[in-house]
């Protein structure tokens, strides 16, 4: 039974790191009506930047933060003025495409550059230390991990509700067409939501880094698993993505200790359940 | 009063068609002048031509976009090795009992990802590989996830290896010709009119009384029992199947939609054209490994921005020529009295 309880708390604290994946494809998708297939790739590439400057250079993991998050920004800038803006418009098919060619050849490069070969980076002591509540041990590092969750899904929320960025950001999100009408430059705006979208894929990506191997193939996986948790969460509902974070490290950690094998399984099925009893996510509003 | 018939043939379509039907005869005699090697390569020709025939069906006219579609070639091929090979059924029947199979488990699937809009139904449908994928991998009958291999003692019953080579290549055959075909014929019915309504805009579509959502069922369904029979039919070649290559996105997808981007999408030629560009592009570079699928994204981004309509659709605008003529022409009477 505490092995049980041990194994759900597991997941529920993973769940912060499931939302940081999910976070930057709902706000890409919400404001773009992109959907990112190269997000996966996009997280693990910033995976084996922080493995490049932790391992390779052995430079201190905040140095690697201070690389890692202005890059990916930049990158997601360029990426989208350069390639991406050519693509929005009301036809799904060439950014999907367009997308779907990137994952290819972003999983190329890391296979030339990294090899297949797995791996991870050692964070030392933190990794194992756990807090004990009285039959139940609950490591430091997902502990981290759902507090910088929370701290970074609120700060987009206090950016989306509380800043000039933010204003200009839902009013595209409303109406691009009317945005640009009122003076808002929606080519730099459609960037800016990039960069902020790659900026909390760089956190993920760094706090994944630690948390468990990775290969330059790991990127569609990370995917499916934002996907699943914009739809489960609610699309276009920031905290949604903590709770859909949550519910699929939740289901994810009862189906793999039933038996490791179902972990990502359970997940799936979870994630169809929810499809089929509530097609818009526990905290989407109920129109389609 | 002014008349008007509508033609939708040109004088040249009599000898494309005789065309087609010589290049149909040459290709079913191909094993009297082409090796084994040669074979196999042309059989897997003909089950990519079939699976981008129908993608681009699907994609292109449906306005369905699926990146699942190895959910159900994984299916045809485990489904073909266990009736032919388990349950000694006969070969014909079992490929197609293995396309309906894949037929019926696209039922499900597609009820659920309806509940998802436009590009979120792309993603849905690779979960949906995805948990096929795990569901087989977890099957000890389907020898989990190292794969079961084609019992030897039923194959040799399919004659020598060059008399097998044969056989495979014309049921491949016969699976691309099924459909082309079919999409053809879909595409000249009324069916196939709403289809192409749709195509050039959904909300007109529906506006004018088009069912987008079953025209869009029916084409998935379509699609996953092609796409089942070829999954039947190249895992039948290869004599053996595993997850990893049965649920290959990059190889039952990726390299499809390569094939229907680079040929032109929402063009029965174009898949067509696309394929012997995929496979001419695959036999030169595939050396090169991980740069020749860079090159891949690369070309296929290229053309999306630069050319969207493809090779076939340039070709079209350029010279106005159609293989499989769809398009209608009004031709106008000229009034008898005035």
């Amino acid at each position: 039974m505490t092995e049980f309880l041990n194994s759900v708390i597991q997941g529920f604290l993973i769940g912060g790191l499931y939302a940081l994946f999910a976070a930057g494809l709902s706000l890409v998708f919400g404001i773009m009506r992109i959907v990112n297939l190269a997000h996966g790739d996009l997280i693990i590439a910033g995976s084996f930047l922080t493995f490049f400057v932790v391992s390779s250079l052995n430079l201190p993991i905040w140095i690697s933060i201070c690389c890692v998050l202005p890059l990916m920004a930049g990158a997601g800038y360029v990426l989208q003025r350069g390639l991406l803006n050519r693509t929005v418009g009301n036809n799904v098919l060439p950014p999907l495409l367009v997308t779907f060619g990137i994952s290819i050849i972003l999983q190329n490069v890391l296979l030339q550059i990294f090899t297949a070969d797995n791996r991870k980076i050692d964070l030392g002591e933190i990794e194992i230390m756990s807090l004990q509540v009285g039959p139940i041990a609950m490591g430091w590092y997902a502990i981290i991990i759902l507090g910088i969750a929370i701290v970074v899904i609120g700060g987009l929320e206090v950016i989306s509700y509380r800043t000039r960025l933010g204003r200009v950001l839902r009013a595209t999100t409303d109406d691009p067409e009317i945005a640009r009408l009122m003076g808002v430059k929606t080519e730099h705006v459609f960037g800016l939501a990039m960069a902020i979208a790659m900026i909390i894929c760089a956190v993920a990506a760094i706090l994944f880094s630690a948390w468990t191997s990775f290969t330059p193939l790991s990127g569609p996986s990370r995917l499916l698993i934002a996907f699943e948790v914009v739809v489960i969460g609610g699309m276009g509902s920031i905290w949604g993505t903590l709770i859909g974070g949550v519910v699929l490290g939740v289901a994810q950690a009862v189906g793999g200790y039933l038996d490791p094998a179902w972990q990502n399984l359970a997940g799936h099925i979870a994630f169809i359940i929810i499809l089929l009893i509530r097609p818009s996510g526990i905290l989407g509003s109920n129109q389609r | 009063m002014t008349g008007y018939s509508v033609r939708r043939m040109s004088s040249y379509h009599y000898a494309v068609g005789l065309a087609l039907v010589i290049i149909l005869i040459i290709l079913a005699f191909l094993p009297t002048f082409l090796g084994k090697a040669s074979l196999r390569l042309a059989t897997e020709m003909a089950g990519y031509m079939a699976l981008a025939v129908m993608w681009s069906l699907l994609a292109g006219y449906a306005g369905v976009m699926s990146i699942g579609q190895q959910a159900f070639v994984g299916a045809g091929g485990y489904t073909l090795f266990i009736l032919a090979g388990f349950l000694n059924l006969p070969l014909i029947p079992s490929i197609i009992l293995s396309g309906l199979m894949a037929a019926l488990l696209s039922i499900p699937a597609v009820l659920v990802l309806f509940r998802l809009n436009g590009a979120y139904f792309a993603i849905g449908s690779w979960v949906i590989a995805e948990i096929f994928r795990l569901i087989t991998a977890q099957s000890q009958m389907l020898g989990a996830g190292s794969g079961m291999s084609f019992p030897t003692a039923v194959a040799k019953t399919f004659g020598t290896s060059t008399e097998r080579a044969a056989l495979f290549w014309w049921i491949a055959l016969a699976v691309v010709v099924f459909a082309i075909a079919a999409a053809y014929l879909w595409l000249r019915s009324s069916r196939g009119l709403a289809l192409t309504a749709m195509r050039d805009d959904q909300d007109a579509a529906a506006s004018l009384g088009v069912n987008i959502l079953r025209n869009k069922f029916a084409v998935f369904i379509l699609a996953a029992t092609i796409a089942g029979m070829v999954g039947a039919v190249l895992f039948l070649g290869k004599l053996r199947i595993s997850p990893a290559a049965a649920y290959d996105i990059n190889e039952w997808t990726a390299s499809i939609i390569f094939i229907v981007v680079i040929g032109g999408i929402g063009r029965l030629e174009g898949a067509i054209v696309g394929t012997f560009i995929f496979f001419t592009l695959r036999h030169y570079l595939a050396d090169f490994g991980t740069y020749y699928l860079m090159a891949l994204g690369a070309i296929a981004i290229g053309m999306m921005l630069k050319a969207p309509q493809g090779i076939w659709g340039l070709i079209y605008d350029r010279f106005g020529i159609e293989i499989f003529p769809l398009r209608r022409n009004i031709i106008l009477k000229k009034e008898a009295t005035s």
